[in-house]
């Protein structure tokens, strides 16, 4: 038993108890967790403590919640009270926040069980989980890859069956990329859709957290739950939003299914072919498929890395070695400030915190930043246009399957188009997520991406929940 | 290749940026940001005039709260996770250096 829907209903009616759902878990961890690394910290106490707690609501008549019971891993770059929360950077390390994140208080509140924290590329800066100061994480699949990233740990312990679902934060495709390499799905929700209360900034215009789950049904529950408007986070929507559980079954009768036309070359020929066979799926199921013109899509990675560098480099002022987390002892506040960065960031860190620093330093920000800032509007309104036209858009959610360690070497441009079909999204804020879609080269997962317009995520999981039928019935062929 | 940026400029940047990189960092940093800059160029050809810089997708403005008082986090553990602490404050070595 995986499933969260399938969980908290036994939970809740009393015909399975949370304790053995949690040993049930933490039995799989103890045998893979070795070879597999996804976490940072397993919690194992806590969530038999926790466990122990909710069974003893339901033994005294009384309702956990919609999570009830449900084995949650959490990305490690959400604070949680008392435990610590690293980042996967040696400048965090042992820091315990003094509150807990929006999140974490409504999982807790609809009766999740956090099982563990999970590993991630340093401040979810990477495509692989390889830039973690505490070793990479690896691919379930097929231990010599890559699980994607960042959030490889969160992707990585759902796909092995550590949790039933797995938080994870999307600034340019952490959440959908490596849900595409692990064979799970993925989900960016809409700017604004769930709060940022307590997720370590990267960039706070891009960041939004989201679910890893392994069924489109698993994902909307989670999403209902941690959804929702937050006075603790100012870029909050104070919308209200309709239940995704209940619109997934909806089916895609007369559904308009964009295909970008001028989409950015350079996906390997399985996962086009996936995603060919996913536009004949929706076909199939009775949507119509229309041509749409996204032409600033493919300068989306440019003003990404002009971008996101920028805002992180601000945020990450913020580690001086005088609040929390690392200090390296020097004779002024200044030298402190150099010697301890230098000592705390990983190289990825630095090469995006210095791009970022260029990009926003007098003389320099037009000609980058502030240009960035224009094409980010040329492809937010692109889109707005292509929305009219089309109910989802599908594309691929990463250009490949899982790669092997090291395969990237040391270009980080080669690292950086990993995210080139994701990143448009965190740019204009739509919300997007992928979906498994069949295997390509070596039996490896592919994932499929599905778009949709601003807090249009109905759409977006009607659609999705339809391409997960029909990669179900194929399997079944 | 690192017509577009020069060591000099990226040991200035590292300086505002507060990381004390080593020479051999400099060094790496430039050739890898002046290959990134080669590859941000593809935009230096978009007419980009009549185009309103974007900086946040979601267009909220003014977000106010009622201005009440609640409790804020606890200051003892706050200060539990600072490097150094006294008296209820952070300890930082002095803005201007000392021989010491």
């Amino acid at each position: 038993m995986a499933g969260a829907i399938e969980i908290a209903a036994r939970v809740r009616d009393g015909s399975v108890k949370s304790a053995e759902v949690i040993e049930q878990h933490l039995a799989r961890i103890d045998a893979r967790e070795p070879e597999i690394h996804a976490f940072n910290l397993v919690m194992a106490d806590e969530a038999r403590a926790r466990a122990g707690a909710i069974d003893a609501m339901v033994a005294a008549g009384r309702d956990p919640g919609p999570l009830a019971g449900v084995p949650i891993a959490l990305k490690d770059n959400m604070c949680t009270h008392g435990v610590p929360t690293t980042c996967s950077s040696k400048i965090l390390e042992g820091w315990k926040p003094p509150y807990d994140a929006t999140v974490v208080t409504r999982l807790a509140a609809a009766g999740a069980v956090i099982v563990g924290k999970t590993n991630l590329d340093e401040f979810a800066m990477g495509s692989s989980t390889e830039n973690s100061a505490f070793g990479p994480t690896r691919n379930p699949h097929d231990t010599s890859r890559v699980p994607g990233g960042s959030s490889g740990g969160s992707a990585a312990a759902v796909a092995a069956g550590f949790a039933s679902v797995g938080l994870g934060s999307d600034t340019g495709g952490s959440i959908r990329q490596p849900a595409a390499l692990c064979g799970v799905v993925g989900v960016k929700p809409t700017y604004g859709y769930v709060s940022r209360y307590g997720l370590v900034a990267f960039a706070s215009s891009l960041d939004q957290i989201g679910p890893l789950t392994t069924s489109v049904a698993d994902a909307a529950l989670l999403l209902d739950v941690i959804g929702g408007h937050d006075p603790m986070d100012s870029t909050s929507i104070p919308l209200a939003h309709p239940s995704l559980v209940d619109v997934i079954d909806q089916g895609v009768e007369g559904m308009r299914v964009g295909r970008i036309t001028d989409l950015p070359e350079g996906a390997d020929p399985d996962v086009l072919e996936r995603t060919e066979q996913a536009f004949d799926a929706l076909r199939a199921a009775g949507a119509t498929i229309v041509d749409v013109q996204v032409p600033a899509f493919t300068f989306g990675l440019t003003a990404y890395y002009l971008i996101a560098p920028a805002e992180a480099s601000s945020n990450l002022a913020r580690y001086d070695g005088v609040r929390y987390g690392l200090r390296v002892v020097a004779p002024d506040t200044n030298a402190m400030y150099g010697l301890t960065r230098a000592a705390g960031f990983g190289d990825e860190v630095k090469r995006r915190i210095m791009l970022g620093t260029y990009a926003l330093s007098a003389g320099y920000y037009d000609a980058y930043y502030g240009k960035a800032l224009k094409v980010r509007r040329l492809i937010h309104d692109e889109f707005e246009r292509a929305y009219q036209h089309a109910d989802v858009l599908l594309t691929p959610a990463s250009p490949s399957v899982a790669f092997p360690f090291g395969a990237k070497g040391d270009n980080p441009l080669a690292m950086y188009l990993c995210d080139v079909y994701t990143i448009p999204a965190n740019l204009s804020g739509h919300p997007g997520m992928s979906v498994p879609f069949g295997t390509g080269t070596d039996d490896l997962p592919v994932g499929v991406q599905v778009l949709a317009g601003t807090l249009c995520e109905p759409h977006m999981f009607t659609a999705a929940a339809a391409l997960e039928r029909a990669a179900a019935s194929e399997v079944r062929r | 290749m690192s017509e577009r940026i020069s060591a000099a400029v990226v040991e200035k940047v590292a300086r505002l940026a507060r990381l004390a990189l080593t020479p051999e960092e400099i060094e790496r940093t430039t050739a890898q940001l002046a290959g990134m800059l080669e590859h941000f160029a593809d935009i230096d050809a978009l007419q980009l005039d009549e185009v309103e810089p974007m900086a946040q997708p979601y267009p909220l403005e003014n977000v106010f709260r009622a201005d009440l008082i609640s409790p804020g986090l606890d200051r003892d553990e706050v200060l539990a996770a600072a490097p150094a602490a006294e008296d209820g404050r952070f300890r930082v070595p002095p803005i201007i250096g000392l021989d010491i």
